[in-house]
């Protein structure tokens, strides 16, 4: 067993090693995708628990779904947000905890907040986003999908074009690229990159055109407008004419480069709608992944044992 | 009360070195120094040749009473300024209410006479409320016993209002004390902004936050030639700029604490709230600058940056914990152990940045010095005994520190304050 910690906090204190056993695992768990028989009895008894501080519509499904086809009992206690506000995460921790959970899902607005909650229950602890700092099982499927459709990682090209700042999937996605030997590129308003990103071992271009240059593959970002009002744009129509990945910024990159977002996409804003509807935009291969890529999480951290032993 | 100490050896106060002196205590003063005193019927201590100092004295506490007694009070923080070395501490005006009036002042001072053990001198709040807005009655607040006047670690953000109390406070000759912060650059941040705070993923706050104001706070003072001093200096930036003024002749005094020279942003480590402060820990680039600072001359004073707190609100998720750290008990060990101990700057210079420029700065004369005549407030060290900083057994009712168990060098012995002894 390659891992060996309890919870699941991000592609930042993991090794290629790891993030490469996560992998090959999310590819046996599509063979149970592909069934007919969605079902497999690997969490058998074992209890998911969902907490979510924050909206979300696919990650949350990704996540029951996974946990469902492993044929855990899975409990969404997003309903009850305003109730779990009032009370202090360690105590809302303790409670899921002793009532028996054996996974706890958290996402959260604030950084770090996995932590907080794993240093306080036995239960395995999931990040599935915390604050700006990570969002790892977006990115893992984000990279089962780069596998799938280049083979591998060692000197392939990535430009990651957006909202830097922001964005927790682009920077584990950072952290998990340049681990397995990719070569990144970030490009976005200057104002929107990350404080000394260069140091993750990327490099940053304001020009988009050079970051997607010879491009295998290009990964593009949410530009929320809730960001905007701080002034790190003039508009997004001034966005969309420096960073938008449309067809003319294509001509750049490599003849078979593949476009991904994570979702939930704005038409014509983060890439042109055409670039959208074409053979190169691979946003259905990444959600056909999201399932697999959490099941694959669960599977190996029920392997490794959190929860009431 | 008088009492006689045998076998002192005075450090800093221009005494010679490794002479040992005996040292006699009448009434809260010192009445006489000299080789082999005997006085008749009086208590006598040896103090078997330990290094003796002047009392510390505190320019940047934070005592929460009134209003958060349950953080910290005039008693328990007395006790912590004890066991620290400090027989004066200063109180930021951030109380509930604020100190921004002389019945407030009023109330400090005599609640201190009743239940401190250490002089307690109460800082004025430049505006009402610390809104940076509406003066405050600066005049009375004076008579009532201030011995400066600061922001309380609040934000002024109007340069105008700041150059009215520079000018104004002229006429009382009392320190103007500021918290340089610009609340909008610094926005959400909380924590340094740099490559540490982008893998946490946590906003920072930009070293442009600070020296921005301390420039403006220093032409401001160079202009009205008001007495400027800027508290809890973090930035390398922010030394050069009090460096190049204090060239210039701006009447600019300044203190830091030693988490900002013995810490990195790195102590954070995975969220540790214990080390979330404001301004917050920077680099190691930042930590060498003060170093250098204090090794020059740049910088003054070292203070405690005591900021009390209680270990519920700091073990939140890290955007929720809040700022603070319990210092008056580890400051002076640890200043003697990384400044002291390994050369940087000499027990006396020490002395001067922590007893004698905060006196001389705060206008406390019969203070910061042991000499015939002055005020009896004096600290035996033992400055051999190592031991280990444990915050569990703090006086103070903040019982943690970012320092916990690292061994220290340079422990209090004996608190003298007005001749009465206390440990």
């Amino acid at each position: 067993m390659l891992l060996t910690k309890k919870d699941f906090f991000g592609l930042r204190d993991m090794s290629a090693q790891d993030i490469r056993y996560i992998l090959n695992t999310a590819e046996t768990m599509k063979y149970i995708l592909n069934q007919k028989n969605k079902k497999s009895p690997h969490l058998q008894g074992k209890s998911v628990i969902i907490l979510f501080y924050e909206a979300s519509a696919r990650a949350k499904l990704a996540y029951e779904l996974a946990a469902q086809h492993l044929s855990a009992n899975v409990v969404d206690m997003t309903n009850s947000i305003h109730s779990i506000e009032k009370e202090s995460l360690q105590d809302m921790g303790q409670l899921v905890d002793q009532m028996g959970a054996d996974f706890i899902i958290l996402r959260h607005p604030m950084a770090g907040a996995p932590r907080l909650l794993a240093d306080c229950v036995n239960a395995s602890v999931v990040n599935a986003g915390d604050g700006f700092n990570e969002n790892p099982g977006q990115s893992l499927l984000d990279l089962l999908t780069i596998k799938e459709q280049k083979g591998g990682f060692e000197g392939l090209k990535v430009a990651i074009v957006g909202d830097l700042l922001h964005s927790r999937i682009a920077k584990s996605n950072i952290w998990g690229l340049t681990k397995m030997g990719a070569d990144v590129c970030v490009s976005g308003p200057p104002t929107l990159l990350l404080p000394d990103i260069e140091k993750f071992g990327v490099k940053v271009y304001y020009d988009a055109r050079e970051a997607v240059n010879n491009a295998d593959v290009i990964l593009t970002t949410r530009m929320r407008m809730e960001t905007q009002d701080k002034s790190f744009l003039p508009s997004l129509d001034e966005y969309k004419r420096l960073f938008r990945v449309d067809d003319s910024l294509l001509r750049y990159a490599k003849r078979d480069t593949i476009v991904m977002h994570p979702g939930p996409i704005q038409r014509g804003i983060e890439i042109s709608a055409r670039v959208i509807d074409s053979k190169r935009c691979i946003i259905n291969d990444q959600i056909a992944n999201s399932v697999a890529v959490r099941m694959a999480i669960l599977y190996i951290l029920s392997q490794i044992g959190g929860g009431m032993q | 009360m008088k009492t006689l100490l045998k076998n002192c050896r005075i450090v800093g106060c221009d005494y010679e070195r490794d002479k040992r002196m005996d040292i006699y205590v009448a009434d809260g003063v010192i009445e006489k120094i000299g080789e082999n005193l005997t006085v008749e019927g009086v208590k006598t201590l040896d103090v078997g040749g330990h290094a003796v100092l002047p009392g510390l004295i505190d320019m940047h506490c934070n005592i929460c009473d009134p209003g958060h007694e349950y953080l910290e009070d005039i008693n328990t923080v007395s006790h912590s300024a004890i066991r620290g070395g400090f027989t004066t501490i200063t109180c930021e005006p951030n109380t509930q209410p604020v100190i921004d009036n002389k019945t407030v002042v009023e109330y400090i001072v005599s609640k201190s006479k009743e239940n401190s053990l250490v002089n307690i001198y109460p800082y004025g709040s430049m505006s009402i409320g610390c809104k940076g807005e509406i003066m405050a009655e600066i005049g009375e607040m004076h008579e009532a016993g201030i011995v400066g006047i600061s922001d309380g670690d609040e934000f002024t953000d109007s340069a105008a209002f700041l150059r009215n109390v520079m000018k104004y406070s002229k006429m009382f000759d009392l320190p103007v004390i500021t918290h340089c912060e610009d609340r909008g650059l610094s926005g959400v941040g909380v924590m340094n902004e740099g490559y540490t705070a982008s893998c946490l993923g946590l906003s920072g706050m930009p070293r442009e936050a600070e020296e921005i104001i301390v420039a403006r706070n220093l032409i401001l003072a160079e202009h009205s030639g008001a007495r400027l001093h800027i508290t809890h200096v973090s930035t390398k930036g922010s030394v050069q700029l009090i460096r190049e003024a204090k060239k210039r002749g701006v009447t600019v005094t300044c203190d830091t604490s030693p988490h900002y020279f013995l810490l990195t942003e790195e102590a954070i480590g995975e969220y540790d709230a214990l080390a979330k402060v404001n301004p917050p820990l920077r680099t190691r680039e930042d930590a060498e600058a003060i170093i250098k600072g204090i090794a020059d001359g740049t910088v003054d004073v070292i203070a405690t940056g005591h900021s009390p707190t209680n270990l519920t609100d700091k073990h939140k998720e890290f955007d929720n914990a809040v700022y603070g750290i319990s210092s008056l008990e580890t400051t002076f060990a640890l200043c003697y152990t990384h400044l002291v101990a390994t050369g940087v700057i000499s027990a006396e210079k020490l002395v001067e940045m922590m007893s004698k420029k905060p006196s001389e700065i705060l206008r406390l004369y019969n203070k910061g010095c042991i000499a015939e005549g002055k005020d009896a407030d004096l600290i035996v060290v033992d400055t051999k005994e190592c031991y280990r900083i444990d915050p569990e057994h703090f006086a103070s009712k903040a019982k943690f520190s970012p320092f916990a168990e690292q061994e220290v060098r340079g422990k209090v012995l004996y608190t003298m304050v007005s001749g009465k002894m206390l440990t």
